[in-house]
């Protein structure tokens, strides 16, 4: 509980601060977003200054503050859905299904239901702004045989839906683009630089993501707008106008005007929504400037050396890492501070807290490698890695984590919060892990059943053979057979057919198994030639090594501050602290630098990602593994320059000091 | 403040300058040195060959006959070789009278564009000049066209070196291995400036025409052609051509700089991505130098202005120059310093930051240190006139030795380009002492310069000459900083009284000399 109220502290303190913050900019530069979309809205080039009259005084009139509000408003929902749904390790599907899992989450339902309905606000204020034929949802109108009636304005109709499925699709690529997901970036730069430098982008993501909806709209329309539009008149007792052009007709849609304001009005939408993301992502990343040590014993939880070992929330553990990255490089008081020794007593905490947390770090990943290269690469030609101990645990981790050998449950870090805040309590099993096929546990298609469906199917695909046949012919009985062990969600009702035990397998061949054994290949023949299934069963190539490597910003702040501070001991510290952590630092970064090089030369793990430019959502996590692997070899070498032949006398394996000594020679 | 006058004479003509000793430059005639005679002879028809070989791609395109296609392919075509540009260009000039409407829209386009742009240009004058002779323009190197090594650069750590050359290719040679790697690659075209990066054994970071490349060169490997896959291609639309690149000294950014665009970028280079750090004003970036602590960035541009940015939060200073743009510019060591010079002025300035805490504001004025104006010395050869413009600045990794490039005058035969080199001094003034003029063989005339990184003894200067070679001299210096073994001057001098053409045989100078053809 003790750590909970910490993690809220930092919540409460901090976090929720920042997202005010950039909330209340967001909201602020609402006004000049709205002058200029008024201003586009009503562009007419041959009445010059009736343009402007109608803009200015349309700007100050009533409805125009009320639209402000109504618009402020809707900044605001959509500021606490970020703050909501933001994660600092991005949520990676590693197969067609896991992504549909996550689009068809309750929770992402509930999240794309709320976007619809921001979209059809912002589009009524933008139907308001944008006046003439748009302005209201009825008018009058005569009937043929005389009588006067209220008719369905359609284009107001239109604009409305126009504004809901641009607010849908926003969400849903969301999701697929990851776009809650807020990265760290390496140039440190302040605010108002930063988001002067994104604004650029931001207008160019939004207008080109508002053409894509609006096409995508029309054609949708085009087949479905009736249904909308019946049901309209139906509801609210209008009638249709047949003396009009119906819209969702070709001549209807290919009005030049009405795809123009459909356009603009959707630009407009996405660009305050995506304004209120980059200023949350500006101001959640900020440096938190932790301090090191604290003379009150109440403020020592607020320490950078107690900070650094918090599990959750993620974002304080981020932003403790980050600021010991840069107080390593930048701040030789607070060095000072990390070297220091405490005054009663001798010792040297900090570093200690320091160097331990970011050494479990280092090793974590190290191990996660080992664990994937161990289920992915190996048809018998392993060797182990290192240190008998190490390989003892690596194993022991794979019999833990079951049938899903790419989530070693013993480490915590792998267990991604969907969110930073509530849900994040909750943990344990139910928390949603960033598995290469189960992104998400409590997702309806993340059933044990279900993944036991994927090994047979990656098993026998005929384009798989040539990329991962070892994998998958070593992972697939692998999954089978300790399937029944681990009961993760507790789904029992699993067709006899597809659960062999393996203990039967095993010591007595008996009928009965190989009745199940043929009964399984008979299943799996069958699902393979399916094209659907093969097609969201497939495994997205580099996928499970972007998985792998998502939260590695961790680690590299990790390496950096380590090997920074490690530098800076070799004049600054007095006491010696660090000489006696140095072999365990060197010889974890060698183990790691050894797993990452056997890492990279597995199929898809050194191909780089296609660089999408023109979307919102941050490609940061897809280059982390090549800055790890980058990163990790500038530490090494950034200790071994500073040190150079002093490395002699420290203590390590013959096999450690091998490949140092390449590292000592710049043969690396 | 120290001036030419103060300088021993040069040499006569026929000696070369060989290294510093006991606080003397020393030097040798070359006829004593028969070997690096001979190399020098048979090293013109080598120049030659490779001249032949550098043909750039527009020359080639006067070679093939032109045939007739159709419209819509040549505008094709144009488009994607000049752009919008020169699609309009090909459909205005095209003789097609069948679409006779748009070649009218075409022609008032293209006009309009020519009168915008050419507004543009009387702004920045730069921006007309093409992009070769822009890196000609804005490089350190002197007389980049047709200097047969067009850049250099020592590894950081280790005594292995890259040498772009004129035909766009770049080897390593490295004298503990026998391998030279050549590296080429499709777009590695009019290479201004390559750099290795710090704390790392195999990257090399290669300015192009278009783009930016970071090869990965593995130091194990035994191939001579490492594959156009071992380079990365890190571009950014408008950022070419590339004239300057800087590393972090930790490694871990790289900015790169165009004339052509007001942003410098900061590459985070094994994500790929990058961060374009825009300012208004000076229109482009040309030259970039980053302090060796790390903490500041020099970024000159094309006006009369120049920026040092700090590297922390990545704000700037801005610098307006009175005369002239910023041409080059060095740090002492520790990043406190920094001296420069300006095009169009014969002297050197000095600006010192403090990191006082506290005081984020630097110094007020820079301080002119060295007076180069022209001086006319009596030598038994005649009046040598040495002095004028600077090209490029290089400071040794001691903070001891200046060497500072001069431009001299190509027309005239008495003002050759030539090298001085300055002692310098913190303690108790920053001031610069004379040391001497490095002078290479007859006819050869310096061209690019850098001091080695890690040198033991004091400080070694790396020349590239017009002719091809690159030759090392080294300082033998007790630095100050470093506390002294020895009890009298220059102990890691080995026999300072052999004759100076025996320095080409002791073990530090096994790479003395080197030029292209040893390589092929």
């Amino acid at each position: 509980m003790f750590s909970a109220q910490q993690s809220c502290w930092f919540v409460r303190k901090v976090i929720c601060w920042r997202a005010a913050a950039s909330i209340a900019w967001a909201v602020l530069l609402l006004p000049p977003t709205t002058a200029a979309f008024i201003i586009l809205s009503r562009f007419s080039i041959l009445h010059p200054f009736q343009w402007i009259s109608e803009c200015l005084s349309l700007l100050t009139s009533a409805s125009a503050i009320f639209s402000f509000i109504l618009l402020g408003g809707v900044i605001i929902i959509v500021g606490f859905l970020n703050l909501e749904y933001y994660t600092v390790i991005p949520n990676i599907a590693c197969s067609k299904i896991a992504l549909l899992g996550q689009l068809l989450h309750p929770r992402q339902f509930l999240s794309s239901l709320v976007h619809c309905i921001m979209g059809i606000i912002v589009a009524w204020c933008c139907a308001v702004t944008i006046g003439g034929r748009y302005e209201t949802l009825g008018y009058p109108c005569v009937e043929s045989d005389g009588s006067p009636e209220m008719c369905l304005n359609e284009y107001h109709l239109v604009l409305l839906l126009a504004g809901a499925f641009v607010g849908f699709s926003h969400s849903l690529l969301g999701v697929i683009h990851n776009m809650n997901y807020v990265s760290f970036h390496t140039v440190q730069r302040y605010k108002y630089l930063r988001f002067k430098g994104s604004l650029p982008l931001v207008v160019k993501c939004s207008a080109t993501q508002a053409l894509y909806s609006v096409r995508n709209y029309i054609v949708i329309y085009f087949f479905l707008g009736y249904i909308p539009k019946t049901w309209m008149c139906k509801t609210l007792n209008l009638h249709l106008n047949s003396s009009l052009h119906s819209l969702d007709t070709i001549a209807g849609l290919l009005d030049l005007c009405l795809i123009y304001h459909l356009w603009i009005s959707a630009t407009f939408l996405l660009f305050t929504w995506y304004i209120t993301l980059v200023l949350f992502r500006i101001f959640v990343t900020e440096v938190y400037s932790f301090p090191v040590q604290s003379s009150f014993t109440e403020d020592s939880h607020q320490c950078l050396p107690k900070v650094i070992t918090e599990k959750q929330p993620m974002i304080l553990k981020f932003l403790a890492l980050q600021d010991l990255a840069l107080l390593s490089q930048h701040a030789p008081l607070r060095r000072s501070e990390v070297f220091s020794l405490s005054q009663p007593g001798g010792h040297p905490h900090n570093w200690n807290a320091i160097s331990k947390e970011c050494l479990s770090l280092l090793s974590d990943l190290t191990q996660r490698l080992i664990v994937y290269h161990d289920t992915v690469a190996t048809n018998g030609r392993a060797k182990p890695l290192s240190t008998g101990s190490e390989r003892k645990t690596s194993s022991d981790t794979s019999v833990i984590s079951g049938d899903d050998p790419f989530t070693p449950k013993s480490t915590p870090l792998m267990k991604t919060p969907a969110s930073v805040f509530t849900r994040s309590v909750v943990g344990g099993p139910q928390s949603p892990l960033t598995a290469p096929f189960t992104p998400d546990l409590d997702s309806p298609f993340a059933s044990p059943a279900l993944r036991r469906l994927t090994a047979p199917v990656g098993q026998c695909s005929p384009w798989h053979d040539t990329v991962q046949s070892p994998h998958i012919m070593r992972r697939g009985p692998k999954l089978w057979s300790t399937s029944t062990d681990s009961h993760v969600n507790g789904s029992p009702q699993l067709s006899p057919a597809s659960v062999p035990s393996p203990k039967q397998e095993v010591s007595k061949p008996s009928l009965l198994a190989q009745f199940l054994q043929n009964r399984k290949e008979q299943v799996k023949n069958f699902l393979a030639k399916r094209v659907l299934i093969m097609y969201l069963f497939n495994k997205l190539p580099e996928a499970s090594s972007q998985a792998l490597f998502a939260d590695s910003q961790a680690h590299i702040w990790a390496l950096e501050g380590l090997s920074y501070l490690v530098q800076a001991s070799f004049s600054e510290d007095r006491f010696g602290v660090v000489q006696t952590t140095l072999p365990s630092i060197l010889s974890s970064m060698l183990v790691l630098q050894e797993a990452v090089d056997r890492h990279f030369k597995l199929p898809h793990a050194s191909s780089k990602p296609v660089r999408s430019s023109g979307t919102m959502g941050d490609c940061h996590y897809k280059t982390l593994r090549f800055a790890l692997r980058a990163t990790l070899k500038t530490a090494i070498y950034r200790i071994t320059t500073t040190f150079g032949d002093h490395l002699s006398t420290v203590q390590m394996s013959a096999e450690h000091r091998k490949r140092l000594q390449q590292f000592l020679e710049y043969k690396e | 403040m120290c001036s030419l006058a103060l300088f021993p004479p040069p040499l006569p003509s026929g000696h070369t300058t060989l290294c510093e000793s006991n606080n003397e430059l020393l030097s040798g005639a070359s006829s004593e040195d028969h070997r690096l005679i001979q190399v020098s002879q048979n090293k013109l028809g080598i120049n030659k060959s490779l001249k032949l070989h550098s043909r750039t791609e527009s020359s080639s395109k006067a070679a093939f006959l032109d045939h007739s296609e159709t419209l819509w392919m040549r505008s094709a075509a144009a488009w994607r070789d000049g752009g919008f540009t020169g699609l309009l260009n090909e459909i205005t000039n095209s003789h097609t009278e069948d679409i006779f409407q748009i070649l009218k829209i075409c022609g008032c386009t293209l006009a309009l564009l020519q009168w915008v742009s050419s507004f543009h240009g009387s702004l920045f004058p730069h921006l007309t000049l093409s992009s070769e002779d822009m890196i000609a323009e804005f490089s350190q190197v002197l007389n980049w066209p047709d200097c047969v090594v067009r850049a250099f650069a020592w590894h950081p750590h280790t005594d292995k070196f890259a040498v772009a050359l004129l035909d766009d290719s770049i080897k390593i040679y490295n004298p503990k291995s026998a391998t030279t790697p050549t590296l080429k690659h499709r777009l590695q075209r009019s290479v201004a400036a390559v750099q290795w990066k710090p704390l790392c054994a195999s990257a090399l970071a290669v300015a192009c025409q278009n783009c930016l490349l970071v090869w990965h060169v593995d130091p194990c490997s035994l191939s001579t052609r490492p594959s156009s896959g071992c380079a990365q291609v890190l571009s950014h639309p408008g950022h070419s051509p590339v004239t300057s690149i800087a590393w972090s000294p930790s490694g871990s950014l790289l900015v790169s700089a165009s004339p052509m665009d007001t942003a410098m970028m900061v590459w985070d280079v094994a994500a790929e991505n990058c961060v374009p750090l825009q300012r208004v004003g000076g229109g482009g970036v040309t030259f970039l130098s980053w302090s060796p602590d790390g903490s500041h960035v020099l970024a000159s541009t094309p006006s009369l202005l120049f920026r040092v940015w700090e590297t922390r939060m990545w704000t700037c200073e801005r610098w307006p120059c009175v005369k002239g743009r910023c041409q080059s510019g060095c740090w002492s060591p520790d990043g406190s310093r920094l001296l420069f010079t300006v095009q169009g002025e014969t002297v050197i300035y000095a600006l010192t930051f403090t990191d006082a805490p506290g005081t984020s504001k630097g110094p007020q004025a820079a301080a002119v240190v060295a007076d180069l104006s022209e001086t006319t010395f009596n030598t038994q050869d005649g009046d040598i006139t040495v002095g004028g413009e600077i090209q490029s600045l290089a400071w040794d990794p001691k903070g001891e030795r200046l060497a500072v490039l001069l431009k001299g005058d190509a027309q005239a035969a008495d003002r050759p380009p030539v090298i001085a080199v300055f002692k310098t001094r913190t303690s108790p003034i920053f001031e610069l002492l004379p040391c001497g003029f490095v002078q290479g063989e007859p006819g050869a005339e310096p061209r690019l310069m850098q001091f080695h990184p890690n040198f033991q003894h004091g400080a070694l200067l790396t020349v590239c000459w017009s002719t091809g070679r690159i030759t090392h001299v080294p300082f033998y210096f007790l630095s100050a900083g470093v506390p002294h073994f020895g009890l009298n001057g220059s102990p890691s001098l080995p026999r300072p009284q052999e004759r100076p053409s025996d320095f080409a045989n002791h073990p530090t100078f096994r790479f003395v000399v080197w030029t292209p053809e040893e390589a092929s």
